[in-house]
């Protein structure tokens, strides 16, 4: 099949409104008539599931977990991107399409994107209407902080719960709409598969995770917001339960998978403290504003640091090596996160890590303290404080920043930030790539939408800090629901879809066999011990750096560990209850799979760009030696892989990628 | 410094099993652990010695998704404060510890296995009226047109934090609910945008929370205590203002 | 009006009103009895004017029954529905380690308090109506001091009069905080109340027990 992403005629600034004029709708009276799936319950899957209903479809949400409030979005903290131009510092549309773009190294559709920076500023007036408690200044209007590389402030927050903050609202509209009968939640429910009928997706497979009972549900279209995939790494700050299984389930039935490498692995995380280690902590990006990263110049300090016999106060200025103020002077501490995270792996790799792992660089806010003291105490009208004093009024204002986060930091780690430096290590955050989808956000299955992180759309190759909760909310209340009245439109005299045709029968069928495979099969490993197995050959092989020797052997190593799976994997328990171990064992097999296609496409791109760096391609000469060297010529496209039956037999289709309202350069922070 | 530990665990195989605390033994124990780790860890000895393990809930593990829950050493999220179960780390313990680990009690969190139990009662409530019925279209008024104080805005937010964990409920002698609910009634009062159906939402989920068998606040405090998120008992006092003036 | 009471915060407001009631009730009944440390006249005449007005009779002690026994009615329904909002008991429970032990034991305090009640009707109120209905003896309005005392002769009698108003100090001492916010005052507000508080909470009990002692140890 051609891809064909659907992207409307003319101008980029009136594209979207041009379409929204043009698309067919479904009248009000007709809206009942049709059932519509959202998988997820997220920034994406929430505000979809309440727009729906809102506008008169019969929603049907799932989630995993107990309850619609919990999908991972919860967990964001910085804050979310809009256009709004609050603060008068020149920000637009096209800045923020610009910047967005760039940012993604460009690899992102342009429409795409600009249509995203378009309704940016509707969704905070709709937070804001139901209720988001964001950041205000005291003249009462919201407050703006700017964020990861960007030149102007247009970061909304609340407080470090931005994510927690805007879920609640769309959760908010979800209840609103539960209430009234238009959304039937499903909570502790796990999408197993999708039912296609005629080719067009008509349902899904579930299992009731408290009951164990495999279900049924039609629908007329069928939504999958079930966020990101970096779990495939075992450790990340996703969720426990993150997982591809949706997305993966579409794709073995025809949805194709864009750009499955392109992964976010976030510099400022807690380091992992042992093999017991089961999820990664985030620590904001803000961080990096005030502290100082640095490891020991000298080997010896830096093994003498890990074997504990000196502390990282005792060294000298001479004796550290602030490595990013260093090599990007021009950027410094404040580089983006795949270069400040690539940074910290080549010292470590080189021996200078500082905790016991040898996995971690310090994060230092003694000089902060200093700063802020002494300009505190010039506040306070003394011109000449003693060191105690500056101490204690640079620790006040630090705390005043960032108390949550050092608090959040001393109870992991049992340090004081405040007196030593913080120990950081990048980690697995954010997956860019997804399932593709054409300008409607429907995947190459007709009826078939993908929305959120777990699509591949906006953010390239790289996403910037505080736009993922903007295109997740973004997708759910402003575009999705437009397009897929366009779609839907043509079901008004469907009638509602049966759910005993051979077609449900059959995926319900394979469901049931996967599960009793799996509560019947004599194995004598866990499922964590795959999982964490196969997130070591991530993190070494197809992890910040990736060669072409690594990702081949990633290949085959995976394809072995996955047939090892199938034969010894031991799940406990029945299949008709409750069962942890069961629901572990479905979305590992998949990662499995994922796995081997991540590591080919990583293969085939044979360029560094945004998240993915290819040690083969980089700089070798002149100032920029050593960094990531990108290959427009050759790689300006979107891999989006057509799944044939195995993972490493997977068919390439290009999306070839057009850049006519932005020239493509070179990003350089030296 | 890894500890041998004395677990006493809640365990019942489904909603009609009568249950009952089953002793197990775990040995070195990192004290740089988090409890889930614990868990996880007595887990795979369990599956390794052919038996069924512990099943709990769990998701962020970072103290935001409220998913996690289990009473330890009789209190709500462990002996620590400010944090959830998954925050908690094994440091808290010594060596040669006995902890009991119970599921969060009460009539309206019925127990679905061991220490998993259906908090959907939450959700319940807020079905009936924990929103603003403003629709989602996007051609709302301009966020700036209407100016909040911050410091409503700020006091707002700290209602709003509420991770709907159910730790209040389960520490409270009585099982109340009152902290949740005032948490939420409040976020919304606190607000212009809430005013328009402040009667209204207080009276709906005031009578919802009756009706799932919740009991009644006593004030003795216990549940801001154990609060992961410091949610303060003003918002209980909020709430009752707000029934008092929805009902007179 | 009526679904009020049939609300958990309805609940909550009506204990705490009742609670007003009676503490406001302890405070003049103290405010009587401390006259009788001072001055026996006084005291014959305050009681005789409780005793013999209508008012007072037929307007606020039928008022007062009915608040008491509101009140303990209450309290009894509110600690069953309570109780059973936890149908499985924890196996461990630490209470004390975010709670005081007067809030959690309300209601022994006050089953405690409710057991003096009936003893004080046995002793002051049934001879009273006894007196006034039903024998109808002739009224003396001197008499009420000499019974007081006479009553505190006994040291068992005493004793039990020490201790139900030491329960009655535990139950003020969550109690009277507890009230205020019920009935809605904030958490900030009623932080400042504490002192308050404890004067109330210990101050009028302890001042029952030295009038109790007082006439105990100054028998004439
Ligand atoms: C720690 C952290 C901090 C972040 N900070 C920021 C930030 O400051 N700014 C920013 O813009 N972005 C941030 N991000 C990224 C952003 O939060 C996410 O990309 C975004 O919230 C994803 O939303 P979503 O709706 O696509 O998916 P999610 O919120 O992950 O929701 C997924 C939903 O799908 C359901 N689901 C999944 N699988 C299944 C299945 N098989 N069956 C049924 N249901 C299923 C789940 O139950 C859940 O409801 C952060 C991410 C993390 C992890
Ligand atoms: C007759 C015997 C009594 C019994 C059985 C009793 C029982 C209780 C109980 C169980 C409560 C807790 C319920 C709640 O807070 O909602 C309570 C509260 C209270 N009681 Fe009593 N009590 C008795 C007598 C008294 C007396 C004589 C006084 C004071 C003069 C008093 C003052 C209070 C106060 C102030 C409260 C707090 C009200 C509130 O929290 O809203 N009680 N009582
Ligand atoms: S009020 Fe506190 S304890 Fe209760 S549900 Fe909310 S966060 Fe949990
Ligand atoms: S697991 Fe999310 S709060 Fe503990």
């Amino acid at each position: 099949m051609a891809l064909d992403s659907k992207v409307p005629q003319g101008p980029i600034a009136d594209k979207w409104t041009n379409y929204k004029n043009h698309i067919d709708l479904v009248n009000p009276a007709n809206k009942r008539n049709i059932d519509v799936i959202v998988v997820g319950t997220g920034l994406a899957g929430g505000s979809a599931a309440a727009t729906l209903a809102e506008l008169g479809y019969n929603v049907k949400a799932f989630a995993y977990q107990d309850s619609p409030r919990r999908a991972h979005s919860i967990a964001a903290q910085g804050g979310i991107n809009a256009a709004k131009n609050y603060q008068g510092d020149g920000d637009s549309t096209y800045r923020l399409f610009y910047d967005t773009v760039k940012g993604g190294d460009y690899r992102a559709r342009e429409a795409n994107v600009y249509r995203l920076a378009e309704v940016s500023a509707n969704i905070i007036d709709q937070c804001v209407a139901q209720g988001v408690p964001f950041a205000r200044d005291y003249g009462g209007l919201l407050d703006n902080r700017s964020f990861g590389g960007v030149l102007v402030s247009r970061t909304f927050y609340a407080k470090g719960q931005t994510g927690q903050q805007l879920l609640l609202g769309a959760y908010s509209a979800m209840n609103r709409q539960i209430g009234r009968g238009k959304i039937k939640m499903y909570n502790r429910h796990e999408m197993m598969d999708v039912v296609l009928v005629d080719g067009k997706a008509r349902g899904i497979i579930t299992r009731n995770l408290v009951t164990g009972e495999v279900e049924r549900h039609s629908a007329h279209a069928v939504v999958i917001a079930s966020g990101g995939y970096g779990n495939v790494f075992f450790l990340s700050t996703n969720a426990m339960g993150s997982n591809v299984s949706a997305s993966w389930k579409i794709h073995k039935k025809g949805a194709y998978f864009a750009n499955p490498c392109y992964t976010q692995i976030h510099p400022t995380c807690i380091p992992v403290s042992g093999d017991h280690q089961s999820k990664l902590t985030l620590m904001s990006e803000s961080l990096r504003n005030d502290g100082r990263i640095w490891v020991p110049a000298k080997l010896e300090d830096a093994q003498a640091i890990r074997e504990g016999k000196k502390k990282p106060t005792d060294l000298s200025e001479a004796e550290r090596d602030y490595y990013l103020e260093r090599r990007y002077p021009a950027f410094g501490n404040l580089v983006p996160r795949d270069v400040a995270s690539r940074a910290a792996k080549e010292r470590c790799d080189a021996g200078f890590g500082v905790n016991a792992t040898g996995e971690a660089v310090y994060l230092d806010f003694a000089d902060a303290i200093k700063r802020y003291g002494r300009e505190q105490a010039l506040i306070h009208g003394d011109n000449n404080p003693t060191a105690e004093k500056i101490d204690k009024l640079g620790k006040e204002l630090v705390k005043a920043k960032y108390g949550n986060l050092f608090q959040m930091y001393d109870k992991i780690v049992d340090e004081d930030p405040y007196n030593t430096p913080m120990m950081i290590y990048p980690a697995v955050h954010y997956t860019m790539g997804g399932t593709w989808v054409d300008y409607n956000l429907m995947t190459t299955i007709p009826g078939c939408y993908c929305i959120g992180e777990a699509n591949f759309s906006d953010h390239g190759a790289n996403r910037l800090g505080a736009s993922a909760l903007m295109q997740g909310l973004a997708d759910g209340y402003f575009v999705l629901p437009y397009t897929i009245g366009d779609y839907l439109s043509d079901d008004i005299r469907t009638g509602a879809i049966p759910t005993d045709s051979p077609e449900f029968e059959e995926a319900e069928k394979s469901v049931k066999d996967q599960i009793n495979f799996f509560v019947n099969n004599k194995g004598t490993k866990s499922v964590d011990h795959f999982h964490k197995r196969l997130g070591k050959i991530m993190w070494n092989k197809v992890g910040m750096a990736r060669n072409a020797q690594g990702l081949t052997e990633a290949m085959s190593e995976i394809k072995a560990l996955r047939e090892e799976f199938w034969k010894d994997v031991k799940v406990p328990g029945s299949a008709d209850t409750y069962n942890e171990e069961l629901a572990k064992a479905g979305r590992v097999a998949d990662f499995l799979e994922l796995g081997e296609l991540f590591a080919k496409d990583a293969l085939v791109r044979e360029e560094s760009c945004g998240g993915h760096f290819r040690e083969e391609s980089a700089e070798t000469e002149g100032p920029q030696k050593g960094e990531a060297k990108r290959n427009d010529a050759d790689f300006a496209f979107v891999s989006a892989w057509e799944y044939t039956g195995e993972p490493g037999d997977a068919v390439l289709h290009k999306e070839q990628l057009e850049f006519n309202d932005i020239e493509l350069k070179t990003r350089s922070y030296k | 410094m890894d500890m041998n530990l004395k677990l006493k665990i809640w365990r019942q195989s489904g909603a009609n099993d009568e249950g009952k605390m089953v002793d197990y033994s775990l040995a070195d124990v990192s004290p740089d652990m988090s409890f889930l780790e614990m868990l996880d860890v007595l887990n795979e000895q369990i599956l390794n010695e052919g038996g069924e393990p512990v099943a709990f809930d769990h998701d962020c593990r970072e103290g935001i998704c409220g998913m996690c829950s289990l009473y330890i050493n009789g209190e709500a999220h462990g002996p620590d404060r400010g944090i959830t179960t998954c925050q908690l780390h094994m440091r808290k313990f010594k060596d040669g510890d006995t902890i009991y680990i119970e599921p969060f009690r009460a009539k309206a969190f019925p127990v679905i296995k061991d220490l998993v139990v259906d908090r959907t009662a939450f959700d319940r409530i807020q079905h009936q009226g924990g929103f603003i019925s403003v629709n989602t279209s996007g051609n709302t008024q301009d966020a700036n047109s209407l100016p909040i104080s911050k410091h409503a805005a700020d006091e707002a937010m700290d209602a709003a934090t509420c991770i709907g964990c159910g730790a209040c409920v389960a520490t409270c002698k009585n099982s109340s609910a009152m902290l949740f609910v005032g948490a939420k009634v409040s976020q919304y009062a606190l607000l212009p945008q809430g005013q328009v159906e402040a009667s209204d939402r207080v009276k709906n989920m005031v009578a919802q929370m009756d009706l799932e068998g919740f009991g009644n606040c006593t004030n003795t405090g216990a549940c801001e205590v154990e609060c992961p998120k410091g949610i303060s008992l003003d918002n209980i006092a909020r709430m009752n203002r707000e029934f008092f003036k929805a009902n007179i | 009006m009526s679904g009020v009471l049939s609300s958990s915060i309805g609940r909550k407001v009506a204990m705490a009103a009742s609670a007003f009631f009676l503490m406001f009730f302890l405070l003049q009944h103290f405010a009587i009895n401390l006259t009788s440390i001072f001055s026996a006249d006084a005291f014959n005449e305050l009681s005789h004017f409780m005793g013999t007005n209508p008012a007072v009779q037929f307007g606020l002690q039928p008022i007062l029954i009915f608040g008491v026994v509101f009140h303990f009615v209450m309290g009894f329904v509110l600690e069953v529905k309570n109780k059973s909002a936890r149908n499985i008991k924890y196996v461990k429970n630490n209470g004390a380690a975010n709670s005081t032990w007067v809030s959690r034991n309300m209601i022994y305090s006050g089953l405690a308090i409710l057991a003096f009640i009936v003893l004080h009707f046995i002793d002051f109120w049934f001879p009273e109506i006894n007196h006034k209905y039903i024998n109808v003896l002739p009224e003396d309005p001197t008499r009420y001091y000499g019974e007081l005392v006479h009553k505190f002769q006994s040291p068992i009698r005493t004793g039990a009069y020490v201790a139900a108003f030491a329960f009655l100090a535990l139950h003020l001492l969550h109690g009277f905080k507890s009230a205020f916010q019920s009935s809605g005052m904030s958490a900030k507000r009623a932080a400042k109340l504490e002192t308050v508080s404890k004067i109330y909470a210990i101050g009028i009990p302890v001042g029952f027990i030295v009038i109790a002692l007082f006439h105990h140890f100054n028998q004439h």
